[in-house]
């Protein structure tokens, strides 16, 4: 067997660690008068050879690594590039927002990366056990970056709330696990999945599985357990929930779509219906509570809070695309990614507006934004068409499919609710863009509250604003390229890779399409 | 020549578009973005006018015809093509925009890049729903016509702009919902989203008959709200008092009417036929209550607003009366509505922009210090109120006849009160505005007549009202090749599908 083996499989993960490593080594012999910005581009640098080192996979033969505990398939290479492309993003976005004398600039740059590792190991994971480990390794360096302005107070407040929640999820995953255990004998995701429609303790699977729904449902921000969001979003540094609204759950999605559609498919009659009242719950409060919200960073967190509802609609679907319609992953897979690229653009234009200390945080400091900087005026409006869901922009088709997959799955009520709940979510989106696009002659607020007048949009950040608006107009205008990877990671994802031999499947017949 | 046939559809989609993008680019000096605009559409105008002088009146169906695969999963095909229906629709947004440049070219005096983007951006949407024929596609460009209309409201409104915006773009987003969700389920049973397959497909395809009712019913809503159909219209009187003219005067009605034919009757023959008595009377509801209200305003803008809601109310009637005579009347009205809408919001800007204010009784006694304003008005006022020998006539006297004929005596007595009273509030504007004594108002500002490129649109345009008053035929013809109301459609559909057989 080729030594490299192991290793190929890995091969995003051990790049991205080693650029981890690279990045405190020279922080920590650097000496200290030396500027630790370079310290950015060797990690974004990084992430950029560990994007290739994920295409590069593509080329392997389907199969897993590390003795069967990971995968590399179509499906971990599409999250593998997303979650590396939304790093490299904010890595552009954190070297121009970030203030020159911070002391930790490095310490920064090398949490980014590691979380990074974290994600891309979580979605690549077919073994329960590296599971909870690659979900801690994303999760301790997220609560540390968003705390990372410690000299204010919410900073600490925010990273403190993450970690007690989220604390409390991995524990309920991780007794979840413990239960599925006991009840199969093994944390091997393919063997449970032969296993759970022949056990006998049918209670412990199913409570294992609730266990494991509340825990995963934590991290992608689905209502009820959405309620640390908004606080957390608004005390972290803005990049930083540029990264963390989109890439952890980006893999969260993934690791979700993994255990519901690969691990436990017989159990379909049970998570589907669960999952549905998790969707409309998720869309309805949030953006019930955005409609209220003065603080575009809190309005942004429970719009991120809906749309994870609008993700969930997908799994009210098939897990295979008919000919007509896409098929539940591929669909949810396609809206991470659209999601994925507006909310960085988005939040992106927020750094830029209100600067790494947030002197402008509510939504009326944004009035006549569009007249103070023309640029990043059109960009918030075009991100917050995108994310209303106009026509050629990624949102749109995002939330196309998502709801094409759940009519598709006879959830008729579930995509007007859905549907309907954009509408709503147009006021709130459209109240910003309006109060952007508002003449600021009309009171005079708007000249006293600009405080260093039209913000300045530097190399790194124009290139991850370019970056993001190309990214949010390809998804709209052709998305067939990224809808396919999305479709073949979903065949990789039904169909057990060759290497796992398992015997005839006596699921029910629910799991016959 | 064929190759210009081929691709000047979507010839038509990418000139505002590219001029969009040139307007953008280009400095804002010396006019530039105003230049630029009027450029592009009157070019994209000259483009327009290729379809009638092409148009092959003896063939049925649609011509012009793009059909190529842009999405494969789930397949949403690039469609474009136009029939007796949407050409002159098509040609009249094309005639309206360089007017909107024209009515814009003063009163718009700051932000001249971005107004004209984006109104750019408006046309290349418009065009693309009365273009398109696979619903995707259709429905793209149907939300895609909000945004740049909620925009410039917002930015260029009068006094509360942001707020009629939020109100104009949830007033239309929200029915939209439904819509798509019907257009998905229409996907999900048939595998198409393409116009004429799905046409035969719910004729002959033994659809479930409960859902294709509701699935009917989620397009009709979405379309009512626009056009708008009586209870529905809360949006009208916000939107028009804050608009900017060239936008009130390009967006009025013509989508939402154009949807009911082409994809509410077109689609659903059988479902629209189940709803049309409701629909017809909410129209003579509509009338009636547009006029009264219209006989109230102190505002010129609100007048014109619910003046629009009448009048579009009588288009509406005209299509569910479901007749031959009344859908060539509806049609017709249409396009007349269009010029003469034009024509009257032109001047409205201009009395605007000069006095500041849209109080009607601040105004009187302007037709002695502005002749050419008052007689344009004029004309056109009574193009509005249907003067026999002016195209409104035209269009009312075969709505109504249509009604009479088809429907019921009584909705059209009732339908013909309010022509009437049409002709009592635009009279009396005309003269609260330009006649009587003259107000401390007109006396206070030096009088300044119509300037050279506004006589420039307004003299062709009262001479096209005269044309459409005079010679209908020219329209008319091809507008009844492509215009069957439903047991017409039916039938040829039928025998189409056989054919094929």
């Amino acid at each position: 067997m080729n030594p490299f083996h192991d290793i190929y499989r890995t091969l995003p993960e051990v790049v991205l660690t080693l650029t981890g490593v690279l990045v405190m080594l020279l922080d920590a012999t650097l000496p200290p008068g030396w500027a630790r910005r370079p310290l950015g581009w060797v990690a974004a640098l990084g992430t950029t050879f560990a994007l290739w080192g994920s295409l590069f996979q593509l080329s392997l033969p389907e199969g897993t690594g590390f003795s069967g505990t990971i995968e590399t398939s179509a499906f971990t290479v599409f999250f593998h590039v997303l979650i590396c492309g939304i790093v490299l993003v904010a890595l552009l976005l954190s070297l121009d927002t970030l203030p020159e004398k911070s002391h930790h600039q490095g310490e920064f740059y090398a949490l980014v990366v590691f979380g990074a590792v974290g994600m891309c190991l979580l979605t690549g994971a077919v073994e329960l056990l590296l599971v909870f480990i690659a979900l801690e390794i994303s999760s301790i360096a997220t609560y540390i970056l968003a705390g990372y302005r410690k000299h204010t107070a919410r900073g600490p407040e925010a990273a403190i709330k993450y970690f007690l929640l989220g604390s409390f999820a991995t524990a309920f995953l991780l007794y979840g696990i413990a239960m599925i255990f006991g009840a199969t004998g093994t944390t091997q995701i393919y063997e449970i999945a032969r296993l759970v429609p022949i056990a006998q303790n049918h209670a412990f699977i199913l409570a294992g599985m609730g266990l494991m729904l509340v825990g995963i449902l934590f991290k992608v921000s689905a209502a009820p357990f959405h309620v640390w969001t908004p606080d957390v979003y608004e005390g972290s540094p803005t990049p930083v929930v540029a990264l963390m609204s989109t890439a952890p759950k980006a893999a969260a999605f993934a690791l979700l779509l993994r255990v519901v559609y690969e691990m436990l498919p017989t159990l379909r009659p049970v998570w589907q219906p669960l999952l549905w009242v998790v969707a409309v719950l998720s869309m309805t409060v949030g953006n019930l509570a955005a409609l209220r919200q003065q603080n575009v960073k809190r309005m942004l967190a429970y719009s991120a809070i809906a749309h994870a509802g609008y993700l969930l609609a997908a799994f009210a679907a098939l897990g295979s695309s008919s000919d007509s319609v896409p098929g539940g992953i591929a669909a949810a897979s396609f809206y991470t990614a659209a999601y994925a690229a507006m909310n960085v653009g988005i939040f992106a234009v927020v750094t830029l507006v209100s600067g790494y200390d947030e002197k402008l945080p509510l939504i009326n400091d944004y009035r006549g934004l569009i007249y103070r900087s023309p640029l990043l005026g059109s960009l918030l409006i075009f991100f917050l068409v995108s994310l209303i869901g106009i026509p050629f922009t990624g949102g749109f088709f995002g939330k196309f499919y998502s709801f094409a997959a759940a009519v598709g799955g006879g959830a008729i009520w579930l995509a007007i609710i859905g549907l309907l709940n954009s509408g709503l979510a147009a006021a709130y989106y459209l109240r910003l863009a309006l109060v952007a696009a508002q003449r600021p002659d009309l009171d005079g607020i708007a000249k006293s509250v600009t405080p260093q007048g039209r913000p300045q949009v530097g190399v790194a950040v124009g290139a991850a604003l370019l970056f993001a608006v190309v990214a949010t107009l390809f998804l709209g205008i052709r998305p067939n390229w990224v809808l396919q990877a999305a479709e073949s990671g979903a065949h990789t994802l039904q169909a057990p890779p060759a290497e796992t031999i398992l015997p005839a499947n006596p699921a029910g017949p629910q799991s016959q399409p | 020549m064929t190759e210009i046939n081929n691709s000047i559809l979507t010839l038509i989609l990418l000139l505002p578009l590219a001029g969009a993008v040139l307007v953008a680019l280009a400095p804002d000096r010396f006019k530039l973005p105003n230049w630029i605009a009027l450029v592009t559409t009157l070019a994209t105008f000259g483009l327009t006018l290729h379809l009638p002088a092409h148009f092959d009146k003896t063939q049925p169906g649609f011509q012009f015809v793009i059909n190529i695969p842009w999405i494969q999963s789930p397949s949403i095909h690039y469609h474009v093509g136009v029939d007796g229906l949407s050409m002159w629709l098509v040609v009249l947004v094309g005639l309206l925009a360089p007017i909107g440049v024209v009515a814009s070219w003063r009163a718009i005096r700051e932000r001249r890049k971005l107004f004209f983007t984006l109104f750019l951006i408006q046309q290349t949407a418009m065009f693309g729903v009365f273009l398109s024929l696979d619903l995707m596609v259709y429905y793209g460009f149907w939300e895609l016509s909000l945004v740049p209309m909620a925009i410039l409201i917002a930015m260029y409104g009068r006094k509360d702009g942001p707020k009629a915006a939020l109100r104009f773009f949830l007033f239309t987003f929200i029915p939209s919902a439904p819509l798509l969700v019907a257009i998905l389920w229409l996907y999900t049973v048939t595998g198409s989203f393409d116009f004429t397959t799905l046409q035969i497909l719910i004729a002959h395809g033994n659809l479930p008959a409960g859902a294709l009712f509701w699935a009917a019913l989620a397009f009709l809503f979405a379309f009512a709200v626009k056009v708008p159909v009586f209870p529905l219209h809360g949006w009208v009187a916000d939107t028009f008092s804050e608009a900017p003219v060239a936008l009130a005067m390009i967006v009025a009605g013509k989508l939402g009417l154009y949807s009911m034919l082409r994809f509410h009757i077109g689609l659903f023959p059988e479902q629209a036929r189940a709803v049309a008595p409701l629909l017809v009377g909410l129209a003579v509801a509509g009338i009636l209550y547009g006029a009264c209200l219209a006989l109230v305003q102190r505002d010129f803008w609100r007048l014109m607003a619910f003046a629009a809601l009448s009048h579009l109310s009588l288009i509406t009637l005209g299509i569910y009366g479901l007749t031959l005579t009344g859908w060539d009347g509806a049609i017709y009205q249409i396009l007349n509505h269009g010029v003469v809408d034009g024509a009257l919001f032109l001047l409205l800007g201009v009395l605007y922009d000069r006095y500041a204010t849209s109080q009607i009784n601040s105004y009187g006694g302007l037709a002695a210090k502005l002749p050419r304003t008052a007689m344009f008005f004029v004309i056109a006022s009574l193009a509005m109120i249907g003067l026999p020998m002016l195209g409104g006539f035209v269009g009312e006297f075969l709505i109504l006849v249509g009604t009479f004929t088809g429907v019921s005596k009584g909705w059209a007595i009732a339908a013909t009160l309010g022509v009437i009273l049409s002709a009592a509030y635009m009279l009396w504007l005309v003269q609260r505005l330009f006649f009587g004594p003259e107000s401390a108002l007109a006396v206070s500002k030096p009088p300044e007549d119509l300037r050279l490129g506004q006589l420039a649109v307004l003299w062709p345009l009262s001479a096209l009202m005269l044309v459409m008053g005079l010679a209908p035929m020219l329209w008319l013809s091809t507008i009844e090749k492509g215009a069957h109301p439903p047991p017409l459609q039916v039938q040829t559909i039928s025998s189409h599908g056989e054919g094929q057989r």
